[in-house]
């Protein structure tokens, strides 16, 4: 049989993810968002009652939360609601093999890589494609093993007690305006769960692509590794450049149970239209650990605050993140350290590089209560300038209180010199990889925490945005 | 086949600094300038390697030929151009095999690959012949290295880019006497019948190590005198006061 090619659309050479396949979906929920919307949703994915009741509690939470823009910035106000769509999806169903899956959506993701990095270092993938995943697989010894990972539509059906216990526990409906949007309209995401003992040593990864205009993804992720499990999740996300904005709004929620390690890495390389408005939370109980690995280049506006609740005794949590903000993009991040436990740990490295017009701000909560004994925080936070237009903010919020704790906190602006570029220059480097290779510098003992496939990437999109920014 | 410099004119917004340079620097060469502080002899090197402070108003510079004026400050270096610094710029966090890797893949065509193994071979010969420690390589790039391993990274860097034209900008500043002999030695492990050497200097003392083939006085921007090495053991003795009744 042989399958017609669709035709891609707008590629750009230079570019990772700026391309596209016309739309082909069987499912649409239309513009706009009301109960019919969320109604219409419930029945494509034949959610249980109780799900439904969910969603539409929570629509109504978000229509009467306010914009946060008393703190945050009023870029907001300009997401025209009315004008996304809230679901589209081709096959509902994931596939289990490549050879499966809808062509452009195929091709979509080989353009990405992701089948490549499958076969050389993932224990198992998930393929988003709008509000569905087209594909899902994880390696049979990772299956043999206990290891439960699919998609959230799936896991709901056919692991409701597992689901129902943690979903929304982690980050309530009512965390903010755009938790409770995710909570109304989600579709998609990851969810896993290591049993007891089970260490996985390969990452699982999934890839959020977004091929639509006008559309608003709503992935929910939730991982829990159970008493002494320890799972590394990647996530990567890209989207066209469409004339018109798209909404990203995902939660993700970690639990990590006596003695379990999560760590959660994201490269996310959005393109510059696309609002990023993420809830990501983590609760680490006694022993445990979660870190988050975070990078976000692109978009037009990023808030995301990945958090660490310190709920059992010496719990650590750990957030590294490095955000880059070229002109037209303000990348608006932090970290949230919650100690609700004595001895608990937590460190929080920030780096952020403004170019061109960029503007990046770093918002970090750290909390020790009163009553705890022996708790300790670390937060640094370094900006780089990169031209004399680039902004960079800082808001840190340290709320400390007992006189048993240590915490630490150290903050830097450095610019990139026009003196350095031209001694580089003058050794033959062009002032684009003289710029690359300062911001790598900048970033280099962070990058480090990448996993090595990650990193490579990373240097890769970094030396892209740089290209763009000179000359 | 020279680097070719001829009736150069150059200015910082309210002032000219290069007031009608000429000079011709021949594969085989070392040129030294002597001069006093403020006679231009670092501007000179800065707007030879295209800095963009530095306005050119008239004259021309060529390198084999080509018109080295027009080219971009990366483009020069390719070219063959290479200028050790006086004060050499830190790079946070890009460790000096790197960097000096970077410089040697961008002479490279594109899709060319430098090769690792012969180059970490060549880098480490060159670093022992410096007597740097093989520490240097891992460490960022000038970051935290005292005057004097500075001056050695800067020919470090000479020696693995091999370039065709070197100008040497007061690189004996801050050097004790021994530091002084090994970046001399490096310096003349480079001369060659293909290269040519431009140093600048204040003090009379490194062209004992490095030794010049023709020596020139610079004041307010041009050349007044040039001659053989004598000439620098002249200025030494009698000052650049000379230079001004010259």
């Amino acid at each position: 049989m042989s399958v017609e090619t669709p035709d891609i659309a707008d590629i750009r050479a230079d570019s990772v993810g700026d391309f596209y396949f016309p739309e082909n979906h069987v499912y649409d929920a239309g513009y706009g968002l009301s109960e019919k919307t969320i109604d219409y949703i419930c029945d494509v994915k034949n959610d249980p009652d109780w799900v439904r009741e969910f969603r539409k509690k929570a629509l109504k939470v978000f229509e009467e939360k306010p914009m946060p823009t008393h703190w945050a910035t009023t870029d907001l106000n300009n997401i025209k609601f009315e004008e996304f769509r809230y679901y589209l999806a081709g096959d509902r169903k994931a596939k289990r093999s490549w050879d499966d899956v809808p062509e452009e959506v195929k091709k979509t993701f080989e353009r990405l890589g992701i089948p490549e990095q499958e076969r050389k270092f993932l224990a198992g993938v998930e393929a988003q494609y709008d509000s569905e995943a087209a594909y899902s697989n994880v390696k049979k010894v990772v299956e043999e093993q206990g290891v439960i990972f699919m998609n959230s539509t799936e896991a709901l059906q056919q692991h409701p007690d597992i689901f129902r216990k943690w979903f929304g526990k982690v980050i309530p409906t009512g965390d903010n305006k755009f938790s409770a949007l995710n909570s109304a309209v989600f579709s998609g995401g990851s969810f896993i769960y290591i049993p007891p003992g089970v260490k996985v040593k390969h990452p699982l990864q999934a890839y959020f692509r977004i091929n639509s205009e006008q559309f608003g993804q709503f992935e929910r992720t939730l991982i829990i590794a159970d008493e002494g499990a320890e799972v590394m999740y990647m996530e990567g996300c890209t989207a066209p450049k469409f004339e018109t904005a798209t909404l990203h709004s995902a939660v993700v929620e970690l639990v990590a149970m006596k003695g379990a390690k999560i760590q959660y890495v994201t490269v996310q390389n959005w393109s510059s239209n696309v609002f990023n408005l993420v809830t990501k939370r983590g609760i680490a109980h006694e022993d445990a650990e979660v870190r988050w690995i975070d990078c976000n280049i692109g978009s037009r506006l990023t808030m995301k605050y990945p958090g660490v609740v310190m709920k059992g005794r010496r719990a650590r949590g750990e957030v590294i993140s490095i955000a880059l903000a070229n002109t037209g993009q303000h990348q608006d991040t932090g970290a949230k350290m919650i100690h609700a436990a004595d001895e608990t740990t937590s460190n929080v490295i920030s780096k952020s590089i403004s170019i061109g017009k960029g503007r990046a701000t770093y918002r970090g909560l750290v909390h020790i209560p009163k009553h705890l004994k022996g708790c300790k925080n670390n937060t640094e936070c370094d900006a780089l300038l990169i031209n004399s237009s680039s902004r960079t903010d800082t808001y840190p919020a340290i709320n400390v209180r007992g006189n048993e704790h240590a915490t630490q906190h150290e903050a830097s602006v450095s610019q990139v010199s026009a003196e350095q570029i031209f001694y580089m220059q003058q050794r033959g480097l062009s002032e684009a990889e003289a710029m690359s290779l300062s911001v790598n510098g900048f970033i280099n003992d962070l990058v480090r925490e990448f996993p090595m496939e990650y990193s490579v990437e990373l240097k890769r999109l970094i030396d892209l945005e740089m290209e763009g920014s000179v000359g | 086949m020279s680097l070719l410099i001829q009736d150069l004119h150059a200015c910082i917004p309210d002032r000219e600094i290069l007031k009608g340079f000429s000079l011709e620097v021949k594969p085989g060469e070392v040129h030294a300038i002597m001069g006093p502080n403020g006679s231009g002899k670092s501007t000179l090197s800065k707007v030879l390697c295209g800095h963009e402070d530095y306005e050119v108003t008239s004259g021309s510079v060529t390198l084999d030929g080509e018109d080295l004026l027009a080219m971009d400050v990366d483009a020069r270096s390719r070219a063959g151009l290479f200028l050790a610094f006086q004060y050499p710029f830190e790079i946070p966090g890009v460790s000096n095999a790197n960097f000096i890797r970077a410089a040697l893949q961008a002479r490279l065509p594109k899709g060319e690959e430098l090769d690792a193994v012969g180059y970490y071979k060549q880098l480490y010969r060159r670093m022992d012949e410096l007597e740097m420690s093989r520490s240097f390589t891992a460490r960022s790039v000038n970051e935290g290295f005292s005057g004097g391993e500075k001056k050695r990274n800067e020919i470090l860097q000479l020696m693995m880019l091999e370039p065709k034209y070197s100008i040497l900008d007061e690189t004996d500043s801050g050097l004790d006497i021994d530091a002084l002999k090994v970046v001399s030695q490096g310096v003349n492990a480079m001369r060659s019948p293909e290269r040519g050497f431009l140093v600048i200097t204040h003090y009379q003392r490194l062209l004992d190590y490095i030794k010049p083939d023709i020596v020139h006085v610079m004041v307010e921007g041009r050349l007044i005198r040039s001659g053989g090495p004598e000439l620098a053991l002249e200025l030494e003795a009698k000052g650049y006061e000379l230079t001004h009744a010259a």
